[in-house]
């Protein structure tokens, strides 16, 4: 990002110079600096508005709804908690259990559709017949609803002779009777992860696949001349080149793997009892089932705040502009 | 040994070519399942070994689906809802990259750093201050309550990958069109919205998908049965026909159509705005 404040700076001077009038070139360059802070804004006003009451007010009304115990009604006022909804996360265990199953989700997905999305990549950089079709296919799954995919995979998942318990008990034996997916909660955790990889191939896919066509080509041959085999290649020449855009695709994921939602609200609903509850389910019931939007504001920061840091961890070790 | 390393080569693309296909026949397996069933008449049952192919393949469930599921209605909803959103998603996001890639002005890196704020704190973790922002506006169980709060949703993703675009596009261009007399709409109209119609087709297609598949918002706003979006029409429609399986995917079926024609549209485009704006870093 630092190229970036560079070019800023040689469009500003070329676009205001005028060196044989020295003292009208400073008062125009005043003059044109103050009206392109006036074009600027003009060009951001629509979309930043939108953005500041949609996205930022809401922030910041988060953090103050958290320390209330806030009342809906109209007119009733809202007794102020301080951190009192923070503690009770603390204090509650279906809190931690909701972590833990995010956090779950979050560990089994992120590593998976990575190195899927890398191996579909690899496979798909090199010219090959059918290769835009491939691409299609296995892109697919990331452009269909959530909604869709996740009933799709209720289906498959299903209990009573579902698709993939045919598989497990009829194909390969592994199972003597019907494994009831939704019905215990670490099954159900990986019904709904097995989901998550397979939507999410195609996404880490593409986005290696434009960092790999930047690759130089010359660099695998000069390597492949000096006698390094496929593998060779692949920890020399191709690793080093799709560092910064694995960085990118983690932090994108494990910013997802965190915002599971969807699938366990129509899967499960978090049940049963609870066992498969993750943040943003609770913090969903606990609003809007339970009216109690100070508490789901509470679990909604301490979500926010635990992104924020793994991003920040993230872009801080494997910053992409640390090794170029 | 030149002949060796030939051999090699070509059973390196056969391998390869193998292996794509399995990998892709696992992705496409469930939707080959899902259209499939969505032309069986009896879905109740589940039939082992599974029926890939229909025996009796019947319409009947489009049929269905469309007319006594009000999937018609459902259908157009979403298309304003998400067209509506598109449009003014991506003008504005065009707008205000264009500002962050060439301008400098008072408040740039404050603005910059929210902007990435919306990036990493999406979805529905927001949804209660929404919810509330919503009902002070009036916006419950209302489309302009979506598209409002969908345009906010995407501006950033949008913003940031146009921005790295836009940046890009070389300033000697801008420059040229500044002496002949060009004002900052008729270069941003003239010269970057044209020269950035990769990224552009890219975020169309981020916004219209964003929006097309929104559940957790809809589901929260909107009330009225006839105000349903797709999302939610089929969520509550599996709801109240948990075992009419075909009935079900006929219905999502119908939803992945525009999806379909919108990325088919749009792909040729993708890769090339995906790689000059985003990964770049």
């Amino acid at each position: 990002m630092g190229e970036v404040g560079n070019r800023e700076t040689n469009f500003r001077a070329s676009g205001s110079s005028s060196p044989d009038l020295p003292t009208s070139s400073v008062i125009s360059r005043r003059r044109k600096s103050l009206g392109n802070h006036a074009t600027a804004y003009l060009f951001l006003l629509p979309g930043i508005s939108v953005f500041l009451l949609t996205v930022i007010f809401p922030i910041v009304k988060s953090i103050q709804i958290s320390f209330y115990k806030w009342m809906v009604l109209p007119g009733v006022p809202s007794p102020f908690l301080g951190f009192g909804n923070y503690s009770r996360a603390l204090h509650d265990p279906v809190f931690w259990r909701a972590l833990v199953n995010s956090g779950f989700y979050m560990l089994v997905t992120v590593p998976s559709q990575i190195i899927l999305g890398l191996l579909a990549a690899i496979l798909l950089n090199k010219k090959i017949r059918g290769r835009a079709t491939f691409r299609v296919l296995i892109y697919l799954p990331v452009i269909t609803s959530w909604v869709v995919v996740t009933l799709l995979f209720l289906y498959l998942f299903s209990g009573d002779g579902g698709f993939f318990n045919w598989i497990l008990k009829d194909v390969l034996h592994l199972v003597n009777q019907d494994v009831q997916w939704f019905g215990s909660r670490w099954p159900a955790m990986i019904a709904m992860a097995a989901l998550g990889i397979w939507k999410g191939i195609g996404w880490s896919m593409i986005i290696f696949l434009a960092a790999l066509q930047s690759v130089n080509p010359e660099l695998v041959e000069a390597a492949a001349i000096d006698g390094a085999g496929p593998i060779r290649r692949f920890f020399a020449v191709t690793i080093p080149a799709v560092r910064r855009t694995t960085t990118f695709i983690s932090m994108m994921l494990v910013i997802g793997g965190f915002n599971v939602f969807i699938q366990v609200y129509l899967m499960t609903q978090g049940g049963p009892m609870g066992a498969t509850e993750v943040l943003l389910t609770y913090m969903y019931k606990q609003a809007f089932t339970y009216l109690d939007f100070g508490y789901g504001s509470a679990i909604a920061f301490l979500l926010a705040a635990i992104i924020l840091v793994l991003s920040g961890v993230q872009w801080r070790y494997f910053r992409p502009d640390a090794d170029s | 040994m030149i002949v060796g390393n030939k051999k090699r080569t070509r059973l390196m693309t056969t391998s390869r070519f193998v292996a794509l296909c399995l990998f892709s026949l696992v992705m496409v397996l469930p939707f080959l399942y899902m259209v499939s069933t969505s032309f069986k008449k009896y879905t109740y049952l589940f039939e082992s070994p599974p029926q890939f192919i229909p025996k009796e393949p019947t319409l009947q469930n489009y049929v269905q689906a469309w007319t006594v599921g009000h999937f018609s209605r459902y259908f157009f909803n979403s298309l304003f809802v998400t067209s509506v959103s598109t449009v003014f998603t991506v003008v504005f996001a065009s707008m205000a990259a264009f500002a962050f890639a060439k301008y400098v002005f008072f408040g740039k890196k404050v603005l910059f750093i929210l902007l990435l704020m919306g990036l990493v704190v999406p979805g529905i973790v927001l949804i209660i201050p929404q919810f509330i922002i919503a009902k002070h506006l009036h916006l419950i169980d209302s489309f302009a309550g979506l598209i409002l709060f969908y345009i906010g949703m995407n501006f950033s993703l949008d913003t940031f990958l146009l921005r790295g675009f836009m940046e890009d596009i070389p300033p000697e261009l801008d420059d040229a069109m500044k002496v002949d007399g060009a004002n900052a709409w008729t270069r941003f109209t003239r010269l970057y919205v044209p020269l950035s119609r990769p990224a552009l087709a890219t975020v169309t297609l981020f916004s219209f998908l964003a929006s097309w598949d929104e559940f957790a918002w809809a589901i929260t706003l909107i009330n009225s049965q006839n105000k349903r979006t797709l999302p939610i029409a089929i969520a509550l429609f599996h709801g109240q026909h948990a075992t009419s399986w075909g009935l079900v995917f006929a219905a999502s079926l119908i939803a992945l159509v525009p999806i379909i024609i919108v990325f088919l549209i749009t792909q040729k485009h993708f890769i090339e705005g995906l790689s000059t704006g985003a990964v770049k870093g």
